[in-house]
């Protein structure tokens, strides 16, 4: 029997594409103009010309230790110098933890203050902020600053030499499950076992736009603030609690932002600093990192995972071991879900997962596309390579032959699960049955190809959110919910879902957002975002709809009179009978003679917990990987991908696949480039440039397939979409270190995969 | 209430530098941008970014690093590609200076602009106007001809959301039709 009919789909019992209008279409983005003519303006961007003042951070040389004196004057000689903001100035604030807790500031801890102590506790802690009238004069003055230090000699950065420090988290966002079976025992028994320790260490996110924040300060005392942010509403309650502001009184706005990968989803300093300025000198003030200071807050932390699989001869998965451990800082204890997939992902009786955090002096690490997802399954993936070419198996059917058919760790089944859909259209796309089972045995030139599977998985999650729709009598609609689009198309599929529900034309629909004054939506993260506001979108417009039903059957000589909203179409802006077309009223014509301007609705979406909570909800995803690596020289080159991803419904198929796309490359960066470094004298990162912090450039990234494998999800959200954000990473990076392995016959433990650990 | 079409509406007039304080370093400069002559009085070491972006308020060009690192700030002088963040405003008077504002004819996209809004060749969209500067200095030289040669010369822009392959369908969509004129 072939692969593809172990597989047990065929193509013909799929069932049919779910298209509308705009739904499930290759739509352009509807802020496209705007982006390709520099028209649309990102958090540094607005009020320019208006007399705003520029205010330049400056950071910390050491890494622990005390500021024992600070001298200014020379800065604040300089004319046009206003003021230089440092813990010996910076009026009282907040007294509590939870004022500066934020919508992600992990459970408990102590959020980092600037500028309220004298005391470091991490490299690059912002400790001044130099305001002057020009960027040029405060980036001087800058320089200008003198500060003594005591410095704390006793240090604690790397990981692995502060594993004896490693403690269970008081508190874990993401709860381990309890043991299940015996996982020592039937390791013990297993007559294919690996036992073997999976690192990566730091990543920084670095979008490209830095972080940055244009506080306006208003006739009326109040602050207009365009901050580069994954949430206005976060932002917004942080300076309201730190700085005892009113909703009122600060207003935060963000059409644009220039990347976020998780960056966003926590204040960052320049928001502080910038309205702490603000407020204290009554004037306009901006605050911009540079590159070096995008180095000095949250990461991805490093992370080492130490697995042992055992399985049957058969190949059967018997005993799956995961202890992980990751840093935090020594003031906020960062947890993510990095070992849970490790019993969720293969169907199997034995398993003992366990995550200790280590405290480092580093800031916090925070959440990066796929927060522990990539981490988790990187490891996982990789060790279940490793027993499968230690099982004699090939890696493929090894993953069938353990395919979860529901989720152990929860013991629920799956709403949705194309997986294995996912495998078979990636492996015939791939060509996967045309491998060479053994390593190390295909040159071409002089490189050495290898091929590689890994899968990915990422959560599907609703949120509650609202959201409010107006549709006005010229038959425009404007739909408005306080989300964000940080690249992910929100404005374009919002337009999408709300032209589709109320059958108008997408030119016809104004979605706003990013405003704090627009309804409560959550954080931009998670990947939950289409299945959060879109679901919110869809109510509003549904119910939009509605109310124009019953005015429409209110009319004089309505067409309506005895017919249920069933019995009718809305489309093109018009309400007409299904079983008669020419009996229709437009929208138009309906508000006009119920004399009416407008109408309009404001709705909150929960999810169906009750029904969702029945479920286990996740995206997966089956990622194939062609790799070239250089004989003599080491390098590797990622020829090929083909990522086959089962997500629920697309709204988009052009936005998703680009989203999906920007996952790959992640995956690529993460498996080949992405490495902060750390110098353990000095507890301080070497390469915080983007010459020396590697991503991939267009040069790095070659040929890449993204298939949509239909899947249909009625439990996930009345969208059934699983979201995109983070799924497209997950697995790359597996993927890639097992077709290096395949290549040279080299199994790599450690990421990023360099030339070095190939010679 | 606040619509955002309204930030992407382009100005209609430029706001000229505002209040420098009156030191002895700021020097009148001519800038020739986009077609337009813009005085400034500034410091001799404004960058050019920085003048495009804080002084007149041409903010579609980018900074991503403020060391010729990344080529969010892009721009094309005389035609040529440069990073405007390791250039000095003063160093290019004279010069014809295009800026990504100055690409697209009234409401005509320039092609590389429509391309990209087609192959959705950028996702946040930060590093854009730097990738299509870039794109069209690209094609001024010549030199490149196979995909492969584009993504070579198309590497001094990095693209953190990773829009590369359709970055390259954009170029060639372009590169194509111009080929055949
Ligand atoms: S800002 Fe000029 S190259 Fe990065
Ligand atoms: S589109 Fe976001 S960096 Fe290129």
């Amino acid at each position: 029997m072939s692969l593809l009919q172990k597989l047990g789909v065929s193509a013909e019992n799929l069932a049919p594409e779910i298209t509308g209008k705009y739904i499930g279409k290759p739509i352009s983005r509807v802020d496209g103009r705007a982006k390709v003519t520099g028209n649309a303006k990102y958090a540094a961007e607005f009020n320019i010309g208006t007399g705003i003042l520029y205010g330049y951070v400056i950071s910390s040389p050491i890494a622990k230790g005390k500021i024992t004196a600070v001298n200014a004057r020379q800065a604040l000689s300089q004319k046009g110098v206003l003021n230089v903001f440092t813990h010996e100035n910076v009026p009282g604030l907040a007294w509590f933890d939870r004022s500066y807790q934020d919508q992600d500031a992990p459970p408990g801890g102590s959020p980092f203050r600037p500028l309220q102590s004298d005391e470091i506790l991490f490299s690059q802690q912002p400790i001044a902020l130099v305001i002057a009238e020009t960027f040029e004069l405060a980036r001087y003055a800058s320089t200008l600053v003198h500060f003594e230090y005591e410095v704390k000699e006793e240090l604690n950065v790397g990981l692995e030499l502060n594993l004896y420090k490693a403690k269970k988290p008081k508190k874990h966002r993401f709860p381990v499950p309890k043991p299940r079976g015996d996982a020592e025992k039937a390791l013990a028994g297993s007559v294919v076992k690996i036992e073997e320790a999976y690192y990566h260490g730091y990543e920084h996110h670095n979008p490209m736009e830095m972080f940055a924040s244009t506080v306006i300060y208003g006739d009326d005392d109040r602050l207009t603030i365009y901050d580069k942010t994954q949430g206005v509403l976060n932002s917004q309650s942080y300076v309201k609690s730190v700085f005892g502001l009113s909703e009122d009184e600060a207003r935060v706005i963000s059409p644009f932002m220039g990347g976020g990968f998780g960056a966003g989803l926590r204040p960052q300093y320049q928001l502080y600093m910038a309205v702490l300025a603000s407020l204290e000198l009554k004037r306009s003030v901006k605050v911009v990192l540079t590159r070096q200071q995008m180095f000095s807050f949250g990461h991805r932390p490093a992370t080492l995972q130490k697995i042992s699989l055992g399985a049957s001869a058969e190949g059967k998965l018997q005993a799956v071991i995961n202890r992980c451990y990751s840093e935090t800082s020594t003031f906020e204890e960062y947890t993510e879900n990095v070992v849970n997939w490790s019993g969720q992902m293969y169907q199997c009786d034995n398993v003992m997962l366990d995550h200790k955090l280590v405290p480092l002096d580093l800031f916090t690490p925070l959440d990066m596309r796929a927060p522990g997802g990539v981490t988790g399954m990187y490891a996982l993936e990789v060790a279940i390579d490793e027993l499968a070419v230690k099982a004699g198996i090939d890696p493929l059917e090894f993953r069938l032959l353990n395919y979860a058919e529901k989720d152990q760790n929860l013991d629920k089944p799956f709403s949705s699960k194309e997986l294995r859909e996912c495998y078979r259209q990636g492996a015939e796309r791939f060509g996967w049955n045309k491998r060479n089972p053994e390593a190390g045995a295909t040159l071409e030139g002089n490189n050495l190809v290898g091929w590689g599977v890994a899968t990915g998985c990422w959560e599907a999650n609703q949120m509650p959110s609202r959201a409010k729709a107006m549709l006005s009598a010229d038959g425009k609609l404007t739909v408005s919910s306080a989300t964000a689009d940080i690249g992910t198309g929100t404005y374009t599929v919002m337009t999408q879902v709300a032209a589709e529900t109320l059958g108008v034309a997408m030119e016809d629909v104004l979605f706003k957002l990013g405003d704090s004054v627009l309804p409560m939506s959550p954080l931009q993260g998670g990947s939950w975002t289409m299945a959060t506001v879109g679901s919110a979108v869809k109510l509003v417009c549904d119910q939009l709809k509605a109310k124009l039903f019953k005015m429409a059957k209110k009319v004089e000589n309505s067409p309506f009179g005895n017919s249920k909203e069933e019995d009718v179409v809305f489309a093109d802006r018009c309400i007409s009978l299904k079983e008669d077309a020419q009996q229709y009223l437009t929208f138009t014509e309906i508000m006009r003679k119920s004399k009416v301007n407008y109408i309009e609705e404001d709705t909150t979406s929960l999810p169906n917990m009750l029904e969702q909570n029945e479920y286990s909800r996740f995206t997966h995803s089956a990622v194939f990987v062609e790799v070239k690596v250089d004989q003599d020289l080491g390098t590797v080159h990622v020829s090929r991908v083909v990522n086959a991803v089962a997500a629920g419904r697309i709204i988009n198929t052009k936005t998703s696949r680009s989203q999906v796309l920007g996952g790959i490359v992640w995956g690529i960066s993460m498996a080949l480039h992405e490495d902060t470094v750390m110098d353990d004298n000095f507890g301080r990162f070497m390469n915080t440039n983007l010459a020396e912090y590697h991503v991939p450039v267009n040069a790095d990234i070659n040929d890449i397939d993204v298939i949509f494998v239909e899947e249909h999800d009625d439990i996930v959200n009345p969208l059934g979409v699983k979201g995109l954000g983070e799924i497209g990473i997950v697995g790359v990076a597996a993927a890639i270190s097992n077709a290096v392995y395949h290549a040279t016959g080299k199994r790599v433990r450690d990421l990023p995969i360099q030339l070095d650990k190939l010679l | 209430m606040i619509n955002p079409r309204e930030y992407i509406e382009p100005g209609s007039s430029w706001p000229l530098g505002h209040a420098v304080p009156d030191q002895p370093a700021t020097h009148t400069v001519k800038l020739n941008i986009n077609g337009q002559d813009v005085h400034l009085k500034i410091e001799p070491w404004v960058s050019l970014l920085d003048a495009l972006r804080e002084y007149i308020g041409l903010t579609g060009t980018k900074k991503g690093c403020d060391h010729g690192q990344c080529g969010a700030c892009t721009v094309l002088v005389d035609g040529k590609r440069i990073n405007s963040c390791l250039t000095l405003a003063v160093m290019k008077q004279g010069c014809e200076i295009t800026t990504i504002e100055g690409l697209a004819k009234g409401d005509e996209l320039h092609p590389m602009q429509e391309a990209f809004v087609e192959h959705d060749a950028y996702q946040c969209g930060y590093c854009t106007p730097g990738q299509i500067c870039s794109a069209i200095g690209l094609i001024n030289e010549g030199i490149a001809n196979t995909r492969d040669e584009i993504s070579e010369l198309m590497s001094g822009n990095i693209c953190r959301c990773g829009a590369y392959p359709h970055i390259l369908d954009a170029i060639e969509q372009v590169k194509g039709v111009a080929g055949h004129e």
